[in-house]
């Protein structure tokens, strides 16, 4: 049986992925799957790097008409 | 099978057949929409079910023991394996945008079942296999963009024409575009307001994520929305106000403004403006469409458009001109076959797969739900009053600029609406006139709000949905005129770069005013030709579009058709092949009818030659209104005329050299080379479709995983 709880946990996991929310754990999670101690950055300092990729490459993240 | 599989796909195949049989066969009477539905969803039921599947085992043969690129590369940024489910999301709100609402609305002319079956059976074979199968190949070499897999597979002068046809066609849809959000705001302050709105909305936004809350995007947005949501209450204050006057806006002062626009925003940082405002739109854009699909589902209006009009046949319509073969099938070009999917396909997308099996799903699952948007604009246009229909989308060149000439021209077009009619339909939105509000979002925001106040709100609240679904397609239009112009800007340094080094560096810039200022004022020039052309913009400039949205697809599919003879599957090649034929005839017979035709209606050289002679016999013809007229007809006509000519010439040119790449493969198979990444395992065991199947949830059981699925732990020694 999945509670109400569990249901709810699993709609906010599926926001989070949609809109992008859930890039930033998942980039740590990768940097420290493979080395523990590894040097993250920040949240604002990812977000920043982030968007300003796709100023460098426009086609990223392109949508259609 | 099993029996009872059998009985239910028999089922779904029966209530297809009998939709498409009530659509095919009423005559005279008036039919529910929930047939439409029926034909509909049955069919891409069916096609998702066993040609979609025959396509992934048969013809590209996916393989669930090879590592995709986002296995393989995973650097937890761009690449890395995504949900199945989360990255249909993404994949489907990055291909449907305001083009399926746009094409399918224009195509109603013809009646609704033309653009119907084409769309339905043009997703199916045609626009469901070109995104899957390029989304395929794409993964396949570590998602490269199509140009690149252009130039690596067919070589450099083919990849240079595909380089080419992606920048001229980006200008084009960038101008028609803006062009649909010039004809549903002029001389509307209620829109202007709210779609102004949105610029300090975003900026807020932008500001918020980048410095109060970075990387809060849900929360954000919603504050967003519920900002968006007041601005098109408050709208509606405005517009009843004394600023209404300010909000008033001339056609040729809205496309200043949308050109200043469209240049600030590409130069402004992305966070600030265009990274917010893409996720307003999104929002907003799953949010309605599936409103939509409840709306229509409660509903269930009755289709008012006769199945197929006298256009058809004639082709002299008002909305666009040309019979129906070949015009319906370039009018509808998103939600049937949209060569722009393509990009998309090979660009973010494939960095994320994370099982080759899951390319069905995502591929040919987001592009039938795009054509399921499109059947639904296709219902909004239909279940308004066809003379409404008609007044709101004939130039005014047609149907003058009152109630009484709009009603008597209508009469003379075979469906009657009284001027008295006419300006209720405009007082129920609370606009000032609906007469030739061409471009399709007026129409397909009549359609919606027609929809959404019977289910919700009731009368009182049309006017609110009809600014809502405006405010809804003119968001996302702003974000790809921003996008686009972002894209072509790209695409223009590098090429400039060659000439110029400085220009390559993004950092440098004057080189981005330069380029950004360049792109701007292509799409800005045909922009301000399409408001000022005499003969009615959207009718001159929309068939231009589809012929270049289809040109791309053609280099898409040829690419594909290429890669597949290359890669020893021949025998399968047809998949793509036919819809390659079936979309070249097409976009070439319309190319050489906008060229060649001697109707100067349809033709555009045909068109410049009559208003020359109108001008050396010094004579004004209608609908032009003075000499200045004359001349601007001929300049246009000249313009669209040899773009006409250049993109079927590119289209020749990428076909031809994909066809010798194929010849030489097929003559020599020990000569071909392809830049396929060699196959390395994959660790990662999840389902291929939405829902696992009883096998794939024992796997999933036996490794410890849940429906998602991922990476098999390693056993601790």
């Amino acid at each position: 049986m999945t509670t109400l709880r569990e249901r709810l946990a699993k709609v906010r996991h599926y926001v989070r992925e949609f809109s992008g929310e859930a890039a930033y754990d998942r980039y740590v999670a990768h940097a420290r799957g493979h080395d523990p101690d590894a040097e993250v950055m920040t949240r604002r300092a990812f977000e920043r790097a982030r968007t300003d990729a796709r100023e460098s490459d426009p086609r990223e993240g392109f949508r259609c008409c | 099978m099993a029996p009872r599989s059998i009985a239910i796909w028999v089922l779904v195949a029966l209530v297809g057949a009998i939709g498409w049989g009530v659509l095919a066969l009423s005559r005279g009477e008036e039919i529910s929409a929930a047939w439409m539905l029926a034909a509909a969803l049955g069919s891409y039921a069916i096609a998702y079910r066993f040609y979609s599947r025959f396509i992934a085992r048969r013809v590209l043969r996916v393989d669930k023991t090879r590592a995709t690129p986002a296995e393989r590369l995973d650097n937890g940024v761009d690449f890395h394996p995504t949900d199945r489910r989360v990255l249909f999301g993404h994949h489907f709100a990055a291909v449907a945008g305001a083009g399926p609402l746009v094409g399918p609305v224009l195509a109603a002319q013809m009646g609704y079942l033309p653009g119907t079956i084409w769309l339905v059976a043009g997703v199916i074979f045609a626009g469901a296999v070109q995104d899957m199968v390029t989304l395929f190949f794409s993964t396949r070499r570590d998602g490269r963009s199509l140009g690149q897999m252009a130039r690596d597979e067919i070589g450099p002068f083919g990849g240079a024409a595909a380089l080419v046809a992606v920048f001229a066609i980006m200008i084009i849809l960038l101008a028609v575009l803006a062009l649909v959000i010039v004809g549903a705001l002029a001389h509307s302050p209620w829109g202007v307001f709210s779609i102004g709105m949105t610029i300090p909305i975003a900026l807020f936004m932008g500001v918020y994520l980048r410095i109060l809350r970075p990387g809060r995007v849900t929360e954000v947005s919603l504050i967003g929305v519920a900002l968006l949501l007041l601005a098109i209450v408050a709208g509606g204050w405005v517009a009843e106000s004394s600023w209404a006057e300010f909000f008033t806006l001339k056609p040729t002062t809205l496309v200043l403004w949308m050109v200043a626009y469209g240049f600030l925003a590409s130069v402004l940082p992305v966070w600030l403006l265009l990274a917010p405002r893409d996720y307003l739109s999104t929002f907003m854009k799953v949010g309605t469409i599936a409103l939509m699909a409840v709306g229509v589902a409660v509903a269930m209006p009755t289709l008012k458009m006769d199945a197929i009009t006298s256009f058809a046949s004639r082709g002299d319509g008002p909305v666009f001109a040309g019979s129906m073969f070949p015009f319906v099938f370039i009018t509808i070009a998103c939600g049937a076959l949209s060569g722009f999917h393509s990009l998309v396909s090979s660009g973010t997308t494939p960095k994320m797969v994370q099982k080759e099996t899951q390319i069905r799903m995502i591929g040919y699952g987001s592009m039938l739900t795009e054509s399921f948007v499109a059947v639904m604009a296709m219902i909004a246009a239909c279940i308004i009053e066809p003379g409404l229909f008609f007044a709101v989308n004939s130039p005014g060149g047609v149907i003058g600029t009152t109630v009484q000439s709009a009603s008597e021209a209508v009469t003379n077009l075979g469906f009657t609406i009284s001027p008295e009619q006419l300006a209720q339909a405009a007082k129920d939105v609370e606009e000032a006139s609906l007469l030739s509000r061409t471009g399709g979002a007026p129409t397909f925001a009549l359609g919606m709000s027609e929809i959404f106040s019977s289910v919700f709100g009731g009368a009182s609240m049309k006017a609110f949905w009809y600014h809502f679904a405006i405010m809804f397609e003119a968001l996302f239009i702003l974000t790809t005129l921003d996008a686009g112009t972002r894209v072509g800007r790209f695409m223009l340094q590098d090429t400039l770069g060659n000439v110029y080094k400085p220009f390559k560096q993004i950092s440098w810039k004057p080189g981005v005013w330069i380029s950004s200022a360049l792109v701007v004022g292509a799409w800005g020039y045909f922009l301000w030709v399409g408001v000022k052309d005499p003969l009615g913009g959207i009718n001159q400039l929309f068939p231009l579009f589809g012929i270049a949205n289809q040109l791309l697809a053609a280099v898409a599919l040829a690419v594909c058709t290429t890669l597949l003879v290359k890669s020893g599957r021949l025998k399968w090649a047809w998949v793509t092949a036919l819809p390659l034929a079936w979309d070249v005839a097409v976009t070439l017979t319309a190319s050489w009818q906008k060229v060649f035709s001697e109707d100067p209606r349809v033709g555009f050289f045909a068109q410049r030659d009559k208003y020359q002679a109108g001008i050396d016999a010094d004579k004004v013809l209608p609908p032009a209104k003075s000499m200045e007229d004359m001349h601007t007809v001929v300049t246009n006509s000249t313009v669209d005329g040899v773009l006409s000519a250049l993109f079927a010439l590119l289209i020749i040119v990428v076909l031809v050299d994909a066809a010798r790449v194929c010849f030489k493969a097929i003559s020599s198979p020990e000569s071909v080379r392809l830049s396929e990444v060699a196959w390395t395992e994959s660790k990662i065991i999840a389902p291929a479709g939405f829902f696992p199947t009883p096998e794939e949830k024992a796997e999933l059981a036996a490794a410890g995983l849940d429906s998602g699925g991922g990476k098999v732990k390693e056993p601790v020694a």
